[in-house]
């Protein structure tokens, strides 16, 4: 477990040794590239020194790490707020988008994995198989735009875009949640498929239990280990899926801040949003494995 | 299956080459045609500029195409090499190229690219340059654990003991095993440098005007979405069929190579 999580921390340096050395990559000066032809030679200094960026570059990142650990993120350069405070106003909603998601992906997921596990080999099985793998395949920014034509402009039941009312969620939230219930299908009926060969729900009908309870009871809950790390892992791509679905709805969350700054040339912000996003990532995923050895003792020795 | 990806690749194939032939007009502007919807000049109707879109997206196939194909070969060159010279190797080697690619399997998805693309600048090269630095990871590791299965092979071993030298070893006894997985790989990747491409362009990050892409002109059909919907259901439906079709390319590839699992 220790050595898990001491397994991180090279990874958590890299992540940010690289969203540090980012600005770097900029060609030429990146200065110039964020103030543009107009700025004059004091703007620039300014910047320039205000940024640090006159300091040698070992200087830099031990001052950038600094900052970081005091939960500073610098400031923007476009409107001068501290960026650690437009970061608190936007990744909520990018948790929340993300947390509807879920539900949706398990809420579809779950059951067609079931469905297609007991009628393993059938035509049902074959359908739903089909249509989760291809429908996996196919990316936000093509099914968000899609279900907003049929939902939002042919049927008119939901809102476009935006995020005014409550129903504004609901197809971002599909548009992410379709994708990810079509891993959860597969995982779910692989899981659920190698539970029902096991011999305790062989012995579960033998005692004459019903089907119902024999695939819940029994097999559901035994095959939901797998789902969970799945989820874990999952959640992860969620939050960088939601770049580009929070740019189709317009959905003011941290990938949306991400894209606007990338668009203003804002690049503290850019290499902020960068670095929230992989870290959150980093640690959904250590969190998932963590818990996954606290739940299967088979695992815990490993 | 096969015969339906097959026809559907050719179908495009042949789409690019009569759009070129018969010279259809991928950047020219006509005013009168605005969002005009499909008809029997414009079979697929006209964008915001009125400019044609069955032209736009027969070009926007040419130019993602040739991005994933060049961006497939540099990075399954780069992978392929680091992950043979780690996986053989072993040791050193091998503990900082994992620990690198670590690092850039933490950020999730396209997140990467989005980030390289931002700092570098839109237009093609930049787009190209931002898919390669962050594609080769996946090759990396997948020849690391393949070379290192195929490590103590006695063929391996046989060559070694007869003085081969390293890069021998690597191209004529381990390379042509490793040949049928990534090929595979190769055809998934295929498909998902086209989605990576489609996604930067949607962003704004990748291909500029006037130039056609496939992500750019959904980002306008959804601006344009309340006006004129057929504008994005043309781009979307053509963009479905090309990925469904590649992808069922690399399954029936999967099957025929009888390649268990291209992911490690």
């Amino acid at each position: 477990m220790l050595k898990r999580v001491l397994g991180v921390v090279p990874v958590v340096f890299g992540v940010l040794l690289f969203t540090f050395l980012l600005i770097h990559l900029v060609p030429g000066d990146p200065v110039e590239v964020m103030l543009g032809d107009s700025a004059t030679t004091t703007d620039r200094e300014a910047l320039r020194a205000d940024l640090g960026l006159n300091q040698p570059l070992i200087q830099q990142f031990g001052s950038y790490l600094n900052k970081l650990a005091h939960g500073d993120f610098g400031l923007s350069i476009h409107t001068r707020q501290p960026i650690t405070e437009l970061i608190r106003a936007r990744y909520p909603a990018t948790l929340k988008l993300a947390i509807f998601s879920l539900i949706i992906g398990l809420a579809i997921g779950v059951p067609l994995g079931i469905y297609a596990a007991l009628h393993n080999g059938k035509w049902q099985d074959l359908v739903v198989t089909i249509i989760s793998v291809r429908l996996s395949a196919m990316p936000a920014f093509w099914l968000g735009p899609m279900l907003m034509l049929v939902f939002a402009v042919w049927l008119g039941w939901l809102p476009v875009s935006g995020m005014e009312s409550s129903a504004s969620i609901i197809l971002p939230a599909l548009t992410l949640g379709f994708g990810l219930s079509a891993i959860l299908t597969r995982m779910t009926r692989t899981s659920m498929l190698e539970v029902l060969n096991e011999d305790f729900i062989r012995t579960a009908r033998a005692k004459g239990l019903s089907e119902r309870q024999v695939i819940v009871k029994h097999a559901l809950r035994a095959a939901l280990l797998p789902i969970i790390t799945i989820v874990g892992l999952q959640m992860g791509s969620l939050l960088a899926g939601t770049v580009i679905t929070e740019t189709i709805f317009s959905w003011d969350g941290i990938g949306r801040l991400l894209v606007e700054s990338i668009e203003k040339r804002d690049y503290p912000v850019t290499q902020a949003c960068v670095l929230v996003i992989a870290l959150s990532y980093v640690v959904v995923n250590t969190a998932t494995d963590i818990a996954y050895r606290f739940a299967d003792p088979r695992v815990r020795s490993a | 299956m096969k015969l339906f990806a097959l026809s559907i690749l050719i179908f495009w194939l042949v789409a690019v080459v009569l759009g070129r032939v018969t010279g259809l007009q991928p950047n020219d502007i006509d005013l009168n045609s605005i969002l005009a919807a499909p008809n029997a000049q414009l079979w697929l109707g006209a964008d915001d500029l009125g400019r044609d879109i069955l032209a736009r997206v027969l070009k926007g196939v040419e130019v993602s195409l040739w991005v994933s194909v060049t961006v497939t070969l540099v990075t399954m060159t780069i992978g392929v090499f680091l992950g043979l010279m780690a996986g053989f190797l072993g040791g050193r080697t091998d503990k900082i190229l994992m620990q690198i690619t670590d690092i850039f399997l933490a950020f999730p998805g396209i997140l990467l690219a989005i980030a390289f693309a931002a700092v570098l600048g839109a237009g093609l090269g930049n787009l190209i340059v931002a898919l390669c630095l962050t594609g080769w990871v996946s090759y990396a590791r997948l020849a690391r654990a393949q070379t290192m299965s195929l490590r103590n092979r006695q063929h391996v071993i046989a060559a070694e003991s007869l003085g081969a030298s390293l890069s021998r070893i690597l191209a004529r006894h381990i390379l042509p095993l490793l040949a049928s997985v990534l090929i595979v790989e190769a055809t998934y990747s295929l498909a998902s440098v086209m989605i990576a491409e489609a996604s930067l362009s949607f962003l704004g990050l990748g291909i500029q005007a006037p130039n056609a892409s496939w992500g750019a002109m959904l980002r306008d059909g959804v601006r344009y979405m309340l006006v004129a919907p057929h504008y994005v259901l043309a781009v979307g439906l053509s963009m479905m069929s090309l990925v469904l079709a590649i992808n069922l390319g690399g399954d029936y590839l999967r099957d025929k190579l009888d390649v268990k699992s291209a992911q490690s």
